[in-house]
Protein backbone atom coordinates (compact mmCIF):
# COMPACT_ATOMS: atom_id res chain seq x y z
CA UNK A 1 0.00 0.00 0.00
CA UNK A 2 1.45 3.32 -1.06
CA UNK A 3 0.10 6.29 0.79
CA UNK A 4 0.10 9.48 -1.30
CA UNK A 5 -1.26 12.46 0.66
CA UNK A 6 -4.37 13.87 -0.92
CA UNK A 7 -3.10 17.39 -0.26
CA UNK A 8 -0.06 16.74 -2.46
CA UNK A 9 -2.23 15.45 -5.28
CA UNK A 10 -4.59 18.40 -5.04
CA UNK A 11 -1.72 20.91 -4.95
CA UNK A 12 0.02 19.44 -7.97
CA UNK A 13 -3.18 19.23 -10.01
CA UNK A 14 -4.16 22.82 -9.25
CA UNK A 15 -0.66 23.98 -10.20
CA UNK A 16 -1.01 22.11 -13.50
CA UNK A 17 -4.27 23.94 -14.21
CA UNK A 18 -2.64 27.31 -13.44
CA UNK A 19 0.42 26.64 -15.59
CA UNK A 20 -1.72 25.45 -18.49
CA UNK A 21 -3.61 28.76 -18.33
CA UNK A 22 -0.25 30.56 -18.33
CA UNK A 23 0.87 28.64 -21.43
CA UNK A 24 -2.22 29.66 -23.35
CA UNK A 25 -2.12 33.27 -22.21
CA UNK A 26 1.52 33.82 -23.22
CA UNK A 27 1.16 35.52 -26.54
CA UNK A 28 4.88 35.90 -27.22
CA UNK A 29 5.88 32.53 -28.68
CA UNK A 30 9.38 32.57 -27.16
CA UNK A 31 7.96 33.04 -23.71
CA UNK A 32 5.36 30.41 -24.44
CA UNK A 33 7.85 27.69 -25.26
CA UNK A 34 9.73 28.29 -22.01
CA UNK A 35 6.51 28.15 -19.99
CA UNK A 36 5.58 25.01 -21.91
CA UNK A 37 8.86 23.43 -20.81
CA UNK A 38 8.01 24.18 -17.19
CA UNK A 39 4.49 22.84 -17.71
CA UNK A 40 6.00 19.63 -19.07
CA UNK A 41 8.17 19.23 -15.98
CA UNK A 42 5.17 19.80 -13.74
CA UNK A 43 3.28 17.16 -15.70
CA UNK A 44 6.13 14.74 -14.99
CA UNK A 45 5.53 15.34 -11.28
CA UNK A 46 1.77 14.88 -11.77
CA UNK A 47 2.38 11.56 -13.48
CA UNK A 48 4.67 10.44 -10.66
CA UNK A 49 2.12 11.38 -8.03
CA UNK A 50 -0.48 9.38 -9.95
CA UNK A 51 1.88 6.35 -9.82
CA UNK A 52 2.84 6.19 -13.51
CA UNK A 53 6.65 6.10 -13.83
CA UNK A 54 6.67 4.89 -17.43
CA UNK A 55 4.64 7.83 -18.64
CA UNK A 56 6.78 10.23 -16.59
CA UNK A 57 9.95 8.92 -18.26
CA UNK A 58 8.66 9.52 -21.76
CA UNK A 59 7.21 12.94 -20.95
CA UNK A 60 10.49 14.07 -19.40
CA UNK A 61 12.59 13.88 -22.54
CA UNK A 62 9.81 14.92 -24.87
CA UNK A 63 8.88 18.18 -23.23
CA UNK A 64 12.37 19.39 -22.35
CA UNK A 65 14.33 18.36 -25.45
CA UNK A 66 12.08 17.68 -28.41
CA UNK A 67 9.46 20.40 -28.13
CA UNK A 68 11.77 23.38 -27.53
CA UNK A 69 13.99 22.32 -30.43
CA UNK A 70 11.32 22.14 -33.09
CA UNK A 71 9.37 25.15 -31.83
CA UNK A 72 12.47 27.35 -31.62
CA UNK A 73 13.53 26.38 -35.13
CA UNK A 74 10.03 27.21 -36.34
CA UNK A 75 9.94 30.53 -34.47
CA UNK A 76 13.27 31.55 -35.90
CA UNK A 77 12.16 30.89 -39.45
CA UNK A 78 8.82 32.59 -38.96
CA UNK A 79 10.48 35.73 -37.64
CA UNK A 80 12.60 36.03 -40.77
CA UNK A 81 15.69 34.69 -39.15
CA UNK A 82 15.73 36.87 -36.05
CA UNK A 83 14.96 35.55 -32.62
CA UNK A 84 15.49 38.75 -30.66
CA UNK A 85 12.57 40.67 -32.03
CA UNK A 86 11.04 42.29 -29.01
CA UNK A 87 7.83 44.29 -28.80
CA UNK A 88 6.14 42.27 -31.46
CA UNK A 89 2.89 40.70 -30.40
CA UNK A 90 3.73 37.35 -31.89
CA UNK B 1 -7.94 43.81 -37.00
CA UNK B 2 -7.90 44.07 -33.26
CA UNK B 3 -11.64 44.54 -32.77
CA UNK B 4 -12.23 41.40 -34.81
CA UNK B 5 -10.14 39.55 -32.28
CA UNK B 6 -11.98 41.10 -29.36
CA UNK B 7 -15.33 40.16 -30.86
CA UNK B 8 -14.12 36.64 -31.44
CA UNK B 9 -12.99 36.38 -27.84
CA UNK B 10 -16.33 37.72 -26.62
CA UNK B 11 -18.29 35.17 -28.64
CA UNK B 12 -15.95 32.34 -27.66
CA UNK B 13 -16.38 32.76 -23.91
CA UNK B 14 -20.11 31.96 -23.57
CA UNK B 15 -19.82 29.11 -26.06
CA UNK B 16 -16.92 27.66 -24.11
CA UNK B 17 -18.88 28.10 -20.90
CA UNK B 18 -21.75 26.10 -22.38
CA UNK B 19 -19.36 23.44 -23.62
CA UNK B 20 -17.76 23.40 -20.19
CA UNK B 21 -21.08 22.78 -18.48
CA UNK B 22 -21.68 19.78 -20.75
CA UNK B 23 -18.15 18.54 -20.20
CA UNK B 24 -18.27 18.75 -16.43
CA UNK B 25 -21.71 17.19 -16.35
CA UNK B 26 -20.32 14.29 -18.37
CA UNK B 27 -17.23 13.97 -16.20
CA UNK B 28 -19.29 13.88 -13.03
CA UNK B 29 -20.74 10.57 -14.17
CA UNK B 30 -17.40 8.87 -13.73
CA UNK B 31 -16.66 6.93 -10.54
CA UNK B 32 -15.03 9.18 -7.93
CA UNK B 33 -11.28 9.66 -8.10
CA UNK B 34 -9.48 6.68 -6.67
CA UNK B 35 -12.28 4.15 -6.94
CA UNK B 36 -11.30 2.40 -10.11
CA UNK B 37 -13.41 -0.72 -10.52
CA UNK B 38 -12.25 -1.99 -13.90
CA UNK B 39 -11.76 -5.73 -13.89
CA UNK B 40 -9.46 -5.86 -16.90
CA UNK B 41 -6.74 -3.82 -15.22
CA UNK B 42 -6.88 -5.89 -12.08
CA UNK B 43 -6.70 -9.06 -14.17
CA UNK B 44 -3.62 -7.87 -16.08
CA UNK B 45 -1.87 -6.98 -12.85
CA UNK B 46 -2.36 -10.48 -11.49
CA UNK B 47 -1.56 -12.54 -14.60
CA UNK B 48 1.18 -10.56 -16.39
CA UNK B 49 3.91 -11.95 -14.18
CA UNK B 50 2.88 -15.63 -14.16
CA UNK B 51 1.97 -15.74 -17.85
CA UNK B 52 4.67 -13.69 -19.52
CA UNK B 53 7.28 -13.44 -16.77
CA UNK B 54 7.56 -9.66 -17.00
CA UNK B 55 7.54 -7.65 -13.80
CA UNK B 56 6.52 -4.47 -15.65
CA UNK B 57 2.82 -4.84 -16.39
CA UNK B 58 2.69 -1.69 -18.54
CA UNK B 59 5.31 -3.00 -20.97
CA UNK B 60 3.49 -6.31 -21.17
CA UNK B 61 0.31 -4.45 -22.11
CA UNK B 62 2.07 -2.26 -24.69
CA UNK B 63 3.88 -5.07 -26.48
CA UNK B 64 1.81 -8.15 -25.87
CA UNK B 65 -1.76 -7.74 -24.71
CA UNK B 66 -2.27 -4.60 -26.79
CA UNK B 67 0.49 -5.13 -29.33
CA UNK B 68 -1.72 -4.27 -32.25
CA UNK B 69 -2.35 -0.76 -30.92
CA UNK B 70 1.38 -0.21 -30.70
CA UNK B 71 1.71 -1.19 -34.34
CA UNK B 72 -0.85 1.46 -35.19
CA UNK B 73 1.01 4.08 -33.16
CA UNK B 74 4.24 3.23 -34.94
CA UNK B 75 2.56 3.78 -38.25
CA UNK B 76 1.32 7.17 -37.08
CA UNK B 77 4.93 8.03 -36.26
CA UNK B 78 6.07 6.78 -39.65
CA UNK B 79 3.42 8.71 -41.58
CA UNK B 80 3.97 11.95 -39.67
CA UNK B 81 7.71 11.83 -40.33
CA UNK B 82 7.08 11.17 -44.01
CA UNK B 83 4.89 14.27 -44.05
CA UNK B 84 7.57 16.39 -42.40
CA UNK B 85 10.22 15.13 -44.80
CA UNK B 86 8.06 15.88 -47.80
CA UNK B 87 7.41 19.41 -46.59
CA UNK B 88 10.82 20.41 -45.36
CA UNK B 89 13.46 18.43 -47.14
CA UNK B 90 15.11 20.28 -50.00
CA UNK B 91 18.11 19.83 -52.20
CA UNK B 92 21.22 20.19 -50.14
CA UNK B 93 22.64 23.65 -50.53
CA UNK B 94 26.09 24.38 -49.29
CA UNK B 95 25.48 28.04 -48.59
CA UNK B 96 25.04 28.44 -44.88
CA UNK B 97 23.82 31.74 -43.60
CA UNK B 98 24.71 31.15 -39.95
CA UNK B 99 28.10 30.43 -38.38
CA UNK B 100 27.67 27.23 -36.43
CA UNK B 101 30.89 26.18 -34.74
CA UNK B 102 31.38 25.35 -31.08
CA UNK B 103 34.51 27.11 -30.00
CA UNK B 104 34.73 26.14 -26.34
CA UNK B 105 36.92 23.11 -25.67
CA UNK B 106 35.42 22.41 -22.27
CA UNK B 107 31.95 22.23 -23.78
CA UNK B 108 33.13 19.78 -26.39
CA UNK B 109 34.83 17.56 -23.82
CA UNK B 110 31.93 17.49 -21.40
CA UNK B 111 29.55 17.02 -24.30
CA UNK B 112 31.46 14.01 -25.56
CA UNK B 113 31.35 12.39 -22.11
CA UNK B 114 27.69 13.23 -21.64
CA UNK B 115 26.67 11.81 -25.01
CA UNK B 116 28.25 8.48 -24.17
CA UNK B 117 26.65 8.34 -20.73
CA UNK B 118 23.18 9.28 -21.94
CA UNK B 119 23.42 6.79 -24.79
CA UNK B 120 24.17 4.01 -22.32
CA UNK B 121 21.29 5.11 -20.10
CA UNK B 122 19.00 4.97 -23.13
CA UNK B 123 20.13 1.46 -24.01
CA UNK B 124 19.62 0.38 -20.42
CA UNK B 125 16.12 1.81 -20.37
CA UNK B 126 15.25 -0.14 -23.50
CA UNK B 127 16.82 -3.42 -22.45
CA UNK B 128 15.34 -3.51 -18.95
CA UNK B 129 11.90 -2.37 -20.01
CA UNK B 130 10.41 -5.64 -18.89
CA UNK B 131 11.84 -5.52 -15.40
CA UNK B 132 11.68 -1.89 -14.25
CA UNK B 133 10.00 1.20 -15.74
CA UNK B 134 11.25 1.68 -19.27
CA UNK B 135 10.74 0.20 -22.67
CA UNK B 136 11.15 0.96 -26.34
CA UNK B 137 9.39 4.32 -26.35
CA UNK B 138 11.17 5.85 -23.38
CA UNK B 139 14.62 4.58 -24.34
CA UNK B 140 14.12 5.58 -27.98
CA UNK B 141 13.53 9.24 -27.18
CA UNK B 142 16.47 9.25 -24.76
CA UNK B 143 18.75 7.93 -27.50
CA UNK B 144 17.45 10.56 -29.92
CA UNK B 145 18.21 13.17 -27.27
CA UNK B 146 21.73 11.84 -26.85
CA UNK B 147 22.43 12.08 -30.59
CA UNK B 148 20.98 15.60 -30.62
CA UNK B 149 23.43 16.49 -27.85
CA UNK B 150 26.18 15.82 -30.38
CA UNK B 151 24.91 18.72 -32.45
CA UNK B 152 24.54 20.98 -29.43
CA UNK B 153 28.00 20.43 -28.01
CA UNK B 154 30.18 19.55 -30.98
CA UNK B 155 28.87 21.78 -33.72
CA UNK B 156 27.31 21.19 -37.07
CA UNK B 157 29.95 19.20 -38.91
CA UNK B 158 30.25 16.18 -36.57
CA UNK B 159 26.46 16.04 -36.47
CA UNK B 160 26.15 15.91 -40.23
CA UNK B 161 28.74 13.22 -40.44
CA UNK B 162 26.38 10.60 -39.16
CA UNK B 163 22.90 12.14 -39.00
CA UNK B 164 22.46 12.16 -42.76
CA UNK B 165 19.35 11.11 -44.57
CA UNK B 166 21.00 8.01 -45.97
CA UNK B 167 21.85 6.78 -42.48
CA UNK B 168 18.59 7.52 -40.70
CA UNK B 169 15.90 6.62 -43.20
CA UNK B 170 16.80 2.92 -43.40
CA UNK B 171 16.79 2.66 -39.60
CA UNK B 172 13.26 3.90 -39.40
CA UNK B 173 12.09 1.39 -41.96
CA UNK B 174 14.06 -1.31 -40.16
CA UNK B 175 12.25 -0.59 -36.91
CA UNK B 176 8.73 -0.84 -38.32
CA UNK B 177 9.74 -3.80 -40.48
CA UNK B 178 11.00 -5.74 -37.46
CA UNK B 179 7.72 -5.27 -35.68
CA UNK B 180 5.64 -6.43 -38.64
CA UNK B 181 8.03 -9.32 -39.36
CA UNK B 182 7.77 -10.65 -35.80
CA UNK B 183 4.01 -10.45 -36.01
CA UNK B 184 3.98 -12.24 -39.34
CA UNK B 185 6.37 -14.83 -37.96
CA UNK B 186 3.75 -15.74 -35.41
CA UNK B 187 1.15 -15.93 -38.17
CA UNK B 188 3.35 -18.21 -40.26
CA UNK B 189 3.82 -20.48 -37.25
CA UNK B 190 0.08 -21.05 -37.19
CA UNK B 191 -0.82 -18.68 -34.35
CA UNK B 192 -2.72 -15.38 -34.59
CA UNK B 193 -0.86 -12.27 -35.80
CA UNK B 194 1.48 -10.88 -33.11
CA UNK B 195 0.96 -13.89 -30.86
CA UNK B 196 3.74 -14.34 -28.32
CA UNK B 197 5.32 -17.51 -29.58
CA UNK B 198 8.64 -17.86 -27.77
CA UNK B 199 9.15 -19.31 -24.30
CA UNK B 200 8.60 -16.79 -21.51
CA UNK B 201 12.01 -17.06 -19.87
CA UNK B 202 12.93 -16.15 -16.31
CA UNK B 203 11.17 -13.22 -14.69
CA UNK B 204 13.29 -10.31 -13.54
CA UNK B 205 16.11 -10.89 -16.03
CA UNK B 206 16.79 -9.71 -19.55
CA UNK B 207 15.55 -12.95 -21.03
CA UNK B 208 11.88 -12.64 -20.26
CA UNK B 209 8.70 -12.01 -22.11
CA UNK B 210 8.92 -14.39 -25.05
CA UNK B 211 8.97 -12.62 -28.39
CA UNK B 212 8.44 -9.21 -26.79
CA UNK B 213 12.12 -8.14 -26.71
CA UNK B 214 12.20 -8.18 -30.51
CA UNK B 215 9.17 -5.95 -30.67
CA UNK B 216 10.74 -3.81 -27.96
CA UNK B 217 13.98 -3.24 -29.85
CA UNK B 218 12.18 -2.72 -33.15
CA UNK B 219 10.06 -0.03 -31.53
CA UNK B 220 13.09 1.60 -29.92
CA UNK B 221 14.99 1.80 -33.21
CA UNK B 222 11.97 3.20 -34.97
CA UNK B 223 11.19 5.82 -32.33
CA UNK B 224 14.82 6.97 -32.14
CA UNK B 225 15.20 7.16 -35.92
CA UNK B 226 11.89 8.96 -36.44
CA UNK B 227 12.69 11.54 -33.77
CA UNK B 228 16.16 12.07 -35.23
CA UNK B 229 14.80 12.55 -38.74
CA UNK B 230 12.39 15.13 -37.32
CA UNK B 231 15.15 17.01 -35.50
CA UNK B 232 17.43 16.85 -38.53
CA UNK B 233 14.80 18.29 -40.84
CA UNK B 234 14.04 21.15 -38.49
CA UNK B 235 17.70 21.91 -37.88
CA UNK B 236 18.52 21.88 -41.57
CA UNK B 237 15.56 24.11 -42.25
CA UNK B 238 16.76 26.47 -39.53
CA UNK B 239 20.25 26.64 -40.97
CA UNK B 240 19.52 27.16 -44.64
CA UNK B 241 19.16 30.67 -46.09
CA UNK B 242 15.79 32.38 -46.16
CA UNK B 243 13.60 32.40 -49.25
CA UNK B 244 12.43 35.57 -50.99
CA UNK B 245 8.97 35.79 -49.45
CA UNK B 246 10.18 35.03 -45.96
CA UNK B 247 12.34 38.09 -45.70
CA UNK B 248 9.24 40.09 -44.89
CA UNK C 1 -11.21 16.03 -3.90
CA UNK C 2 -13.33 13.36 -5.48
CA UNK C 3 -13.69 15.13 -8.77
CA UNK C 4 -10.81 17.60 -8.67
CA UNK C 5 -8.68 15.63 -11.11
CA UNK C 6 -11.48 15.39 -13.66
CA UNK C 7 -12.28 19.07 -13.17
CA UNK C 8 -8.65 20.01 -13.77
CA UNK C 9 -8.54 17.93 -16.94
CA UNK C 10 -11.75 19.54 -18.21
CA UNK C 11 -10.48 23.03 -17.34
CA UNK C 12 -7.18 22.49 -19.18
CA UNK C 13 -9.04 21.22 -22.25
CA UNK C 14 -11.30 24.29 -22.31
CA UNK C 15 -8.40 26.68 -21.78
CA UNK C 16 -6.50 25.06 -24.63
CA UNK C 17 -9.55 25.33 -26.86
CA UNK C 18 -9.86 29.03 -26.02
CA UNK C 19 -6.25 29.47 -27.02
CA UNK C 20 -6.84 27.73 -30.34
CA UNK C 21 -9.88 29.90 -31.11
CA UNK C 22 -8.30 33.25 -30.31
CA UNK C 23 -4.82 32.57 -31.61
CA UNK C 24 -3.02 35.05 -33.81
CA UNK C 25 -0.01 32.93 -34.59
CA UNK C 26 0.09 29.42 -35.99
CA UNK C 27 2.90 28.37 -33.64
CA UNK C 28 0.95 29.59 -30.61
CA UNK C 29 -1.96 27.54 -31.98
CA UNK C 30 0.16 24.40 -32.18
CA UNK C 31 1.27 24.77 -28.56
CA UNK C 32 -2.31 25.28 -27.40
CA UNK C 33 -3.19 22.06 -29.22
CA UNK C 34 -0.50 20.29 -27.25
CA UNK C 35 -2.00 21.69 -24.03
CA UNK C 36 -5.34 20.16 -25.03
CA UNK C 37 -3.59 16.84 -25.60
CA UNK C 38 -2.03 16.96 -22.15
CA UNK C 39 -5.48 17.33 -20.60
CA UNK C 40 -6.38 13.92 -21.99
CA UNK C 41 -3.30 12.42 -20.37
CA UNK C 42 -4.34 13.74 -16.96
CA UNK C 43 -7.90 12.48 -17.46
CA UNK C 44 -6.78 8.99 -18.48
CA UNK C 45 -4.34 8.59 -15.62
CA UNK C 46 -6.74 9.85 -13.01
CA UNK C 47 -9.42 7.43 -14.21
CA UNK C 48 -7.08 4.51 -13.60
CA UNK C 49 -5.93 5.61 -10.15
CA UNK C 50 -6.79 3.57 -7.07
CA UNK C 51 -6.42 4.87 -3.52
CA UNK C 52 -3.44 3.30 -1.83
CA UNK C 53 -2.27 1.76 -5.09
CA UNK C 54 1.33 1.69 -6.19
CA UNK C 55 2.84 1.61 -9.66
CA UNK C 56 2.09 -1.57 -11.68
CA UNK C 57 5.68 -2.84 -11.40
CA UNK C 58 6.10 -6.04 -9.45
CA UNK C 59 9.83 -6.50 -9.03
CA UNK C 60 10.44 -7.15 -5.37
CA UNK C 61 6.79 -6.43 -4.70
CA UNK C 62 4.46 -9.26 -3.88
CA UNK C 63 1.99 -10.09 -6.63
CA UNK C 64 -1.46 -9.02 -5.62
CA UNK C 65 -0.55 -5.77 -3.86
CA UNK C 66 -2.87 -2.96 -4.69
CA UNK C 67 -1.78 -1.14 -7.82
CA UNK C 68 -3.16 1.28 -10.35
CA UNK C 69 -4.41 0.37 -13.78
CA UNK C 70 -1.69 -0.41 -16.35
CA UNK C 71 -3.82 -0.14 -19.48
CA UNK C 72 -4.44 3.60 -19.37
CA UNK C 73 -0.73 4.06 -18.74
CA UNK C 74 0.12 2.17 -21.89
CA UNK C 75 -2.26 4.33 -23.92
CA UNK C 76 -0.82 7.51 -22.46
CA UNK C 77 2.84 6.67 -22.91
CA UNK C 78 2.58 5.83 -26.59
CA UNK C 79 0.50 8.94 -27.11
CA UNK C 80 3.13 11.20 -25.49
CA UNK C 81 5.87 10.03 -27.82
CA UNK C 82 3.73 10.13 -30.95
CA UNK C 83 2.43 13.63 -30.26
CA UNK C 84 5.91 15.09 -30.79
CA UNK C 85 6.01 13.98 -34.40
CA UNK C 86 2.45 15.08 -35.06
CA UNK C 87 3.30 18.50 -33.59
CA UNK C 88 6.35 18.53 -35.86
CA UNK C 89 4.08 17.92 -38.83
CA UNK C 90 1.82 20.81 -37.81
CA UNK C 91 4.80 23.14 -37.40
CA UNK C 92 6.18 22.04 -40.77
CA UNK C 93 2.82 22.94 -42.33
CA UNK C 94 2.96 26.34 -40.61
CA UNK C 95 6.45 26.94 -41.96
CA UNK C 96 5.36 25.95 -45.45
CA UNK C 97 2.49 28.43 -45.23
CA UNK C 98 4.94 31.10 -44.10
CA UNK C 99 7.16 30.34 -47.07
CA UNK C 100 4.28 30.73 -49.51
CA UNK C 101 2.33 33.57 -47.97
CA UNK C 102 4.90 35.46 -45.96
CA UNK C 103 2.74 35.59 -42.87
CA UNK C 104 1.96 33.28 -39.99
CA UNK C 105 -1.26 34.90 -38.84
CA UNK C 106 -4.32 32.65 -39.36
CA UNK C 107 -6.52 35.64 -40.16
CA UNK C 108 -4.29 36.93 -42.91
CA UNK C 109 -4.37 33.51 -44.48
CA UNK C 110 -8.11 33.68 -44.91
CA UNK C 111 -7.60 36.12 -47.78
CA UNK C 112 -5.48 33.80 -49.86
CA UNK C 113 -6.89 32.96 -53.23
CA UNK C 114 -6.00 30.33 -55.78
Amino acid sequence: MVHVPAALQALVLVLAALLATAVVLSRNTLRQIVVNGMYGLLLVIVFLVLQAPDVALSMLVVSTVAYPLIVLAAISRSRNGKLTDRDREE
Amino acid sequence: MSDRHVVRGMIALPVLAGLGVLLFWGLSGLPPFGNYHGQYGHLINTIALPQRHTTNAVTAVVFDYRGFDTLGEEFILFAAVIGVVMLLREESSEGRSRPDEVTSDQLRLIGALAVGAIFVVGLWLIAFGFVTPGGGFQGGVVIAGAVLLVYLTQGHRPWRRFATEHALDPFEGLGVGTYVAVGLGAAIAGAPFLHNFLGPGKAGTLVSGGSMPFLNWGTAIEVAAANLVLYTEFLQHYLEPLGPKERG
Amino acid sequence: MNFLAYGVAGWICLVGLYGVITSRNLIHLALCLSVMQSSTYILLLSIGYRHGGGAPIFKGVKLGTRSVDPIVQSLTLTDVVVSVTVMGLILALALDVHKEAGSIDPDKLAELSG
